[in-house]
């Protein structure tokens, strides 16, 4: 059973360092910023979130795990607004947002 | 295996990221890098098991700090400055910064090696102190005097911030541009207060205590400041000068009464001292929230330009 656990837990945590190596080639890659937050906002908490769930499976306590939800909760809120607000300043300042045409 | 090669990728993204801050070309960008230097720093005193100045760091030195040079590049051109001036050979500040480099590597090397220091001295009367955090009994019992003058020194720091910033009790009469930033604030409080709070009781056996949960209190004001339109507080107003006094006029009471007893200052009796340690670090927690938040200016100053106020 533990060995079970085990490699489910594994799989999650491969799984979220997928995910938020994925955010992170998107932020050094995408065309423009707004691009870059959605891959930055929605991949890591993805990946982080996957993370928390495996690491959550291998405490074994019910206090040690919520305390790591509670983590993945702050910065699932924290994240949706900073995006929003980052995307906003930037539209404010005229960050055109990449249409395909231009050459990224 | 692990932890050596996470220490070693520390050891190496530190030094690399402060001098990315110092030769970057745009303002902000240098304010970001720094940001992460302070929090790779944080890592590193966790690492080093002192996850109190970890926290300070992380809470004063990164997030606060942060928050004040984002602000200060808010009115600022972002002109990039002119690095090429900047990078021009000094061989005065080269030598100075080598002798200090070598000064500094002796000192370190110097010391004797596997010193527990005065840990032992500490460890021994830990049951005497009313806490049981050795931290917290350093600060708070065994070198109170310390404390307390670093509480006076916080507040001459807070009336030369006073002095320096514009003085405006009214916030702009502009409105809130974004419903936002007020509604992620809405969300925060209770999670702030609730934090600073477990901050302040958990210093009495772990590590917490008033400056790191002031630092968190200051963070939600700096927040209430940008959002809520809430102007900065003004030294003239008598609630202010109560919440910035709270804390050393109570902790010189604390500190003086075992006078009146025949005993040394700041000699507390033994079965009161963990209660009276605990009231002062929640005095002291306002108080300090205060200062810091005095620090930030509620809006911007009038463009100066040309060395003339317009």
């Amino acid at each position: 059973m533990s060995a079970l656990l085990d490699g489910v837990c594994a799989a999650l945590m491969l799984a979220g360092a997928f995910f938020t190596l994925a955010g992170t080639v998107g932020v050094l890659r995408f065309p423009d910023v707004y691009c870059r937050l959605h891959a930055l906002t929605k991949v890591d908490n993805l990946g982080l979130g996957l993370v928390v769930l495996g690491l959550a499976l291998q405490s074994g306590s019910w206090a040690t795990a919520l305390e790591l939800l509670l983590v993945w909760f702050f910065v699932l809120i924290s994240s949706a607004f900073t995006c929003q607000l980052v995307a906003r300043a930037a539209l404010r300042r005229g960050a055109a947002p990449w249409t395909g045409r231009r050459p990224p | 295996m692990t932890m050596a090669l996470f220490d070693a990728c520390l050891a190496l993204c530190l030094p690399l990221l402060a001098w990315m801050v110092l030769r970057t070309e745009s303002l902000s960008q240098a304010v970001v890098l720094f940001v992460a230097l302070g929090l790779l720093a944080a890592l590193g005193w966790a690492r080093l098991d002192a996850p109190d100045i970890s926290l300070v760091e992380a809470a004063v030195g990164t997030g606060l700090t942060g928050a004040l040079l984002m602000h200060t590049l808010s009115w600022t051109d972002e002109r990039p400055p002119d690095i090429v001036a900047r990078a021009r050979r000094r061989p005065g500040s080269l030598l100075a910064l080598a002798a200090l480099t070598g000064v500094l590597g002796w000192a370190v090397l110097a010391l004797p090696p596997d010193d527990p220091g005065l840990t032992r001295e500490v460890d021994a009367r830990l049951a005497r102190s009313g806490v049981e955090h050795p931290v917290t009994a350093v600060l708070l019992n065994f070198r109170g005097y310390d404390t307390l003058l670093e509480i006076a020194v916080l507040l001459v720091a807070a009336l030369g911030a006073r002095a320096v910033n514009p003085r405006t009790e009214r916030p702009s009469p502009e409105p809130a541009r974004d419903p936002l930033t007020g509604e992620l604030f809405r969300m925060m409080v209770p999670a702030l207060l609730l934090v600073a709070g477990y901050l302040v009781w958990v210093g009495e056996h772990g590590p917490g205590g008033a400056f790191q949960a002031g630092a968190i209190l200051a963070g939600g004001g700096v927040v209430a400041l940008l959002t809520l339109q809430m102007g900065a507080p003004r030294l003239s107003s008598w609630r202010v000068r109560v919440v910035l006094l709270t804390g050393p006029l109570l902790f010189i009471a604390v500190a003086v009464a075992p006078l009146f007893s025949g005993r040394d200052l700041l000699e507390y009796r033994r079965d009161l001292a963990g209660t009276l340690i605990f009231v002062v670090e929640l005095a002291l927690t306002a108080t300090i929230a205060l200062v810091l938040l005095m620090f930030f200016p509620g809006v911007r100053p009038a463009r100066v330009s040309g060395g003339k106020a317009p």
